[in-house]
């Protein structure tokens, strides 16, 4: 029990997807002008990565590795990304129409949000069995919304900030980030401790 | 045990500026002689503007009707002076934007006679009702600034039922003190008014409460309210904006009145004592509302004191009188924190105006503005309990709706935040701007809606046009069919000759 | 490399087979934001965004084919609104924006043509045939449709004056 808490805060704060490996930053930047679409892209993200992670644990060991197919493993867990995402898009569609329009052209984007393959792929590096694979795809994509939302809140407050117009925009946000950043490799006192 | 007294005893809001109030309260009142001309504005109210029913050329006495009230929040004007009606014109507003607005000029006979009023000996007899109508034909409104008329307050104070009368002589503004002088000079009729206010609402009670800064005003109304027990006077502390009513409500009652509510709903009613004065005039004597106790000073005026002046004068006749030292560097009519900024001195007096202050160089001189250094003055400042620099935060980068969402409707434009705020931003600017920006979107909206019954009506007007005329057609064609049935040889119609 | 053909395939068809069910279950019938968005356009047609009318101009929003900003009769506010709706963010001082805006006529040109007070959308010019017209300005709303139809050049647009309860305080310049 212990084990897999431990395994999950490493995969959410220690070893964040963004902040430390530095994984779906189009996303990180993109959708991050407002808390309301930060969430709602965390959810996504959140239900697509667990998801998916579960059935490309299943396609790893039924099919890749009992049949020698590793050279088909990018194809294939593109593939249930996909199917995965467009689930997903159906579903906000149906549910949430101004999330929808808020999340725009990144909802569909989420197939090639690095974060996504990432985690699977990590989770074949990892050799996990199905539980600990399914909790760490989580806890990662956990991380994900986590830094997404609190980058979110802080952008909202650059907005009416009285920023000098050399850093305005852009600029003051990945001075931010690279502070957040700097804040989450305190997390990595937990991991040794 | 100060320490204490002071953490739980003194409000926690608002600011305590140096009050300027002497020596200018402490001199007799003065009567301004008569100007010779006069110019009474149709709006001086908060409502639907006065419509005239005086003629150019007409000679009209002190205290006749010039102009009628308009819809159900608003008060009539009356002459200030007797003479004749020269214009009814467009002159400069008491409004920081020096637009004008239509007002009635008179020009003064010198002869001062005042029309056939009609005074009421005994008004505990008189219906409620009676008492309302005739505050409401008087033209009384809120004396304090904010210009409501007091009679629609009565109806409604009446209907909920309301028990405590509150009348408010905290007069919290700096360098003012009419309601001072008045409640000096003529507590009687401040005592008497009050009175006659609890009769036309019903209350049992009225709590008046006064500054601690002005010890005489206390003393005379405590002597003028000994025989009437149920007009209670209370020393409140001196701190700005005490005179605000939610302030003053909760200062006295402990009441907390809620946003988008009326003082009435939570069963108080606060009237000014400028406002009980007024109405101790309307009833008792009949004279409708047309002279104020008005204070003139700054450091650019000689002889600072209260100017008891017909409305209507121009505010360079009234600083003429007082005399000016210097031209002055800012004119304002109201108070410092709260007032109106004039671009010139040739604005009429208007009933809300208190004070007319001309301010030299040093007291008008503007800090320079700098960035906010979020260190949360404002915030300990604002007596609504606000965040005026996230507010101002927003405003400036154009977020109107974040500003909506730290209850920019509940600011009073008390000016606390911009008076302690250390980088002098001009933070009650910002929520003025809002607040305009936000009922001019709110007007479009109303006027969208308006375009689009409009245009909906047209279109229907179209589809019955075409109907009606497929009608007329159908039965031209069922006529003809019908006439060729009855006279079968093909000779022309009549019908068709004609048309 | 049989196994490998097969396996794709096989996934592929699976996978493919569960979206078209979804497809069918999470159908979103019609797009309910379109009826939102008319309600925000001003609803006079008068065709100044370049579709033919405010039921057009609110398709091609949902559709996400037009900006928010496409109504100019309806200004910063109605930009505002729509972009709200559909959880954009849009550049408000883009839009061009002079004020409200009211037509009127140049009584010494007009000769009576009747040709405006047809298009008018919401009825708010006035006159008979060889009579001068003119407008009811609590009618206009501003669409300037009357403008161009002029033969005579005596329709223009003037911005609804300032007056004391219109007025707004400046915003203070920033730091």
């Amino acid at each position: 029990m212990k084990d897999y808490a431990l395994m999950m805060i490493g995969a959410a704060l220690v070893n964040n997807v963004i902040l430390a490996r530095f994984l779906g930053l189009c996303s990180f930047m993109g959708v991050t002008t407002r808390i309301d679409a930060a969430a709602g892209m965390g959810l996504a993200t959140t239900f697509v990565i667990t998801v998916s992670s579960m059935a490309d644990w299943a396609v790893q060991h039924y099919l890749l590795a009992p049949y020698g197919l590793g050279f088909l493993r990018t194809v294939t867990f593109i593939l249930v990304i996909a199917s995965a995402v467009q689930f997903t898009e159906l579903t906000v569609r149906k549910v949430s129409p101004p999330l929808f329009q808020m999340l725009g052209i990144y909802l569909p984007l989420i197939t090639t949000n690095c974060a996504v393959l990432g985690v699977a792929l990590l989770l074949v590096e990892g050799r996990m069995n199905f539980m600990t694979s399914t909790l760490f795809a989580f806890a990662s994509s956990v991380g994900y919304s986590l830094v997404m939302v609190i980058f979110a809140g802080q952008r909202e407050r650059l907005a009416v900030a009285a920023v000098p117009r050399l850093f305005a925009g852009p600029p003051i946000g990945f001075i931010v980030a690279s502070l957040l950043a700097m804040a989450f490799m305190g997390f990595s006192g937990i991991s040794t401790g | 045990m100060r320490l204490i007294e002071r953490f739980f005893k003194e409000p926690r809001w608002g600011v305590h500026p140096d009050d300027h109030k002497r020596p200018a309260a402490d001199v007799p009142l003065r009567v301004l002689p008569q100007p010779a001309r006069v110019h009474m504005p149709l709006q001086q109210h908060v409502g639907g503007a006065a419509r005239p029913v005086v003629l150019v050329g007409q000679k009209v006495l002190k205290g006749q009707l010039l102009a009628q009230s308009q819809g159900n929040i608003s008060a009539p004007i009356h002459a200030s002076v007797s003479g004749t009606v020269t214009a009814i014109a467009e002159v400069t507003a008491p409004h920081p934007s020096g637009l004008g607005f239509a007002a009635i000029t008179i020009e003064s006979d010198f002869a001062d006679r005042w029309i056939d009023t009609d005074p009421v000996a005994d008004p505990f007899a008189l219906a409620p009702e009676e008492i309302a109508r005739r505050t409401a034909a008087a033209g009384v409104v809120g004396l304090g600034g904010a210009t409501f008329p007091a009679a629609v307050k009565f109806v409604l104070g009446r209907r909920l039922g309301v028990r405590t009368l509150i009348v408010n002589g905290g007069e919290c503004e700096p360098y003012v003190s009419s309601d001072d002088r008045i409640m000096r000079d003529f507590p009687e009729q401040v005592v008497d008014g009050a009175r006659i206010i609890m009769h036309a609402i019903g209350a049992d009670e009225s709590l008046v409460g006064i500054e601690d800064n002005k010890p005489e005003a206390i003393a005379a109304m405590t002597r003028a309210a000994a025989a009437y027990p149920e007009v209670k006077i209370r020393p409140v502390p001196a701190r700005y904006p005490m005179g605000s009513d939610k302030q003053l409500i909760q200062t006295l009652t402990g009441k907390e009145v809620p946003a988008d509510a009326r003082a009435a709903e939570v069963g108080v009613l606060v009237h000014n004592v400028s406002t009980c004065a007024a109405v101790h005039k309307a009833i008792r004597l009949g004279q409708p509302l047309v002279e104020r106790i008005v204070t003139i000073n700054g450091a650019a005026v000689t002889a600072p004191g209260n100017i008891f002046a017909p409305l209507g004068t121009l505010v360079d006749d009234l600083l003429a009188f007082c005399g000016l030292a210097q031209a002055p560097a800012r004119l304002i009519l109201g108070g410092p924190m709260m007032g109106t900024l004039l671009r010139h001195g040739r604005v009429p007096l208007v009933k809300g105006a208190s004070g007319i202050l001309a301010f030299d160089a040093v007291e008008a001189a503007v800090p320079e503005v700098g960035p906010c250094i979020r260190c949360g003055s404002c915030t300990r400042a604002c007596p609504m309990g606000l965040l005026p620099l996230e507010m101002a935060a927003h405003i400036r980068s154009g977020d109107l709706d974040g500003a909506i969402g730290y209850s920019l409707s509940d600011c009073i434009s008390c000016g606390c935040c911009a008076y302690v705020c250390p980088s002098h931003i001009p933070l009650v600017q910002y929520f003025s701007h809002a607040k305009g920006e936000l009922s001019a979107r709110e007007r479009a909206k109303l006027r969208t809606e308006a375009g689009k019954r409009l245009a909906e009506a047209r279109l229907a007007r179209l589809e019955r046009d075409a109907r009606e005329k497929a009608e007329v057609a159908a039965r031209r064609k069922a006529e003809r069919a019908a006439a060729k049935a009855r006279v079968p040889s093909p000779q022309p119609e009549p019908q068709e000759a004609s048309t | 490399m049989f196994i490998a053909v097969a396996s794709l395939t096989l996934m592929g068809i699976a996978l493919g087979g569960l979206l078209g069910l979804a497809a069918r279950y999470l159908a979103v019938e019609e797009n309910p934001l379109e009826a939102e968005l008319q309600a925000l356009l001003p609803g006079s047609q008068c065709g100044q965004c370049g579709f033919v009318g405010c039921a057009q101009a609110a398709a091609a929003l949902a559709r996400n084919e037009a900006a928010p900003t496409l109504c100019p009769p309806g200004g910063r506010a109605v930009a505002e609104a729509i972009a709200a709706r559909l959880g954009i963010r849009i550049d408000l001082a883009a839009v061009r924006d002079d004020g409200p805006q009211l037509a009127f006529v140049a009584e010494d040109i007009c000769t009576g043509c009747c040709r405006c007070s047809k298009v008018c959308p919401t009825d708010a010019i006035i006159g008979a045939a060889k009579q001068i017209h003119n407008v009811i300005r609590e009618a206009c709303t501003g669409c300037g449709a009357c403008v161009d139809r002029c033969p005579t050049e005596a329709m223009g647009m003037v911005p609804v004056p300032v007056t004391l309860p219109h007025w707004i305080w400046p915003r203070p310049a920033t730091v």
